[in-house]
């Protein structure tokens, strides 16, 4: 029996330079940013991100975003920015204001990723843990234990961590590899493990939202036909 | 220097004594810090001269450089290791020999936060600085703020946060004080990564300190400020 096939004959992979709406985005939602994209086919995003070792550093996110808005605004339609607060206490927020562009709601991509009431309902009684996402927990070791210092100075362990009691490892796509090592980080700080599978959350939805509100193409699906069944 | 080729701090005189503390502190060597404190004691040095001219300088020059982006967390929190050992030798004897008392504060870190890393640098430089310190850790309810402020008296609060979502507890604490009529009697400063001078007059705190030096020269600011309004009567 001969069926259409829904998929796309090609895989959709995105290219910077061709969007008219700019994302400025934290590199650490890089990877996420992309995956959604192409997962659907959203062609009017252009995507540019700042580095993710910040997420150590705040006080360098405000002045470089307001760099990039003012470098581009000219040349995109509109922009929007991927960061929670990300520690900058409201200076990211007064600065996007000023510049007038919006940005995710949320503290952290923590709690975007989880939706934002649930992680603030939850972080009542959870304000001990450590959380991870998918960046944090691939990158652990150079982000977080060298980024501390802690690979010279592992006596640092307790100052850094002696408060928390768990990671918790928010997933956003399910990876055996990534749950692995996110396991063995919590058992180098020497804490209890949790997974919780999050997806995309709000930055999904997002922009969902902003691609309808844009009114933007999507990249047509080719009809092929083939066996699917 | 020594037999194995290692500087013998017993070798140096007291002015280059004091320099390689400093420097000790600056590289985060804990026994060397602890060593020069018992020589420096042992040549009959005042417990609180070894705390204002070894251990507080080399602290006052570490916290340059971390806030000039020469030092990092990890090496300023070896720094206060090491200042912290050396502290705790002179700590009881600084109580004996009645060292010199600026003021008292109760810092604690708000609820819902667990991190004290700043938190603890700010009480050590405080207490170095002639302060009594009263650390009530982390996650503090305005409940136990309350509690320790009528237990202690202090002169001064200080709050400190290290989250966006819960900063704006410090404001919690600063309304009830001034529920209850307190709010005049106590100085309130606060600190932690994400506030910023605007935050702190927004919820209506004395001072907004950067880092833990500013801290302690906005403490002494407003400790001469009281001494001379007490003066005049």
């Amino acid at each position: 029996m001969t069926t259409v096939d829904l998929k796309p004959s090609e895989e959709f992979q995105f290219a910077t330079g061709n969007g008219d709406v700019l994302l400025i985005a934290c590199g650490a939602l890089a990877r996420e940013i992309v995956d959604l994209i192409e997962r659907n086919r959203w062609t009017a995003f252009d995507v540019q991100c700042l580095p993710a070792k910040w997420h150590n550093t705040p006080h360098f996110i405000v002045p470089a975003v307001r760099e990039k808005i003012r470098a581009n605004r000219d040349k995109y339609k509109s922009i929007f920015v991927l960061y929670g607060d990300c520690g900058t206490g409201g200076l990211l927020d007064k600065m996007l204001d000023e510049e007038g562009v919006e940005r995710i709601d949320g503290p952290h991509c923590y709690a975007f990723f989880s939706g934002n009431p649930e992680f603030a309902a939850k972080s009542e009684d959870e304000f001990t843990a450590f959380y991870l996402t998918d960046y944090l927990a691939r990158h652990f070791d150079r982000l977080i234990w060298a980024g501390l210092g802690l690979d010279r100075h592992p006596e640092l362990l307790s100052s850094y961590f002696g408060n928390y009691t768990k990671i918790v490892y928010l997933a956003q796509v399910h990876d055996e590899q990534i749950i692995e090592n996110a396991r063995k980080s919590a058992e180098k700080l020497g804490l209890a493990f949790e997974y919780r599978f999050t997806g995309y959350g709000e930055l999904e939805t997002d922009l969902e939202a902003l691609s309808q509100t844009d009114k933007m193409l999507t990249a047509p699906l080719t009809v092929s036909s083939g066996n699917v069944l | 220097m020594s037999d194995d080729g290692e500087l013998d701090l017993n070798s140096l005189n007291d002015e280059d004594l004091v320099l390689q503390v400093h420097d000790d502190l600056y590289d985060g060597l804990k026994e060397e810090v602890e060593t020069a404190v018992n020589i420096l004691l042992g040549r009959g040095w005042a417990p609180y001269r070894v705390l204002t001219e070894a251990l507080v300088e080399g602290m006052r020059i570490v916290g340059i450089d971390f806030r000039d982006g020469i030092l990092f967390v990890p090496e300023v929190l070896l720094a206060a290791n090491s200042m912290k050992a050396g502290m705790f030798i002179l700590r009881p004897l600084l109580i004996a020999t009645g060292a010199p008392r600026l003021g008292k504060m109760v810092i604690g870190t708000v609820k819902g936060d667990i991190h004290d890393i700043g938190k603890n640098l700010v009480g050590m430089m405080m207490e170095g600085a002639g302060f009594e310190v009263i650390d009530l850790g982390i996650n503090n309810s305005v409940e136990k703020y309350l509690a320790a402020i009528e237990e202690h008296q202090p002169d001064i609060l200080g709050m400190s946060a290290l989250l966006t979502t819960t900063m704006p507890y410090m404001k919690v604490v600063i309304d009830t004080l001034k529920e209850k009529g307190m709010r005049d009697d106590y100085v309130v400063m606060v600190g932690g990564a994400p506030l910023n001078e605007e935050f702190a007059k927004a919820i209506g705190a004395d001072a907004y300190c950067r880092d833990a030096a500013v801290a302690v020269e906005t403490a002494k600011a407003f400790m001469a400020r009281k001494h001379n309004q007490l003066a005049k009567g």
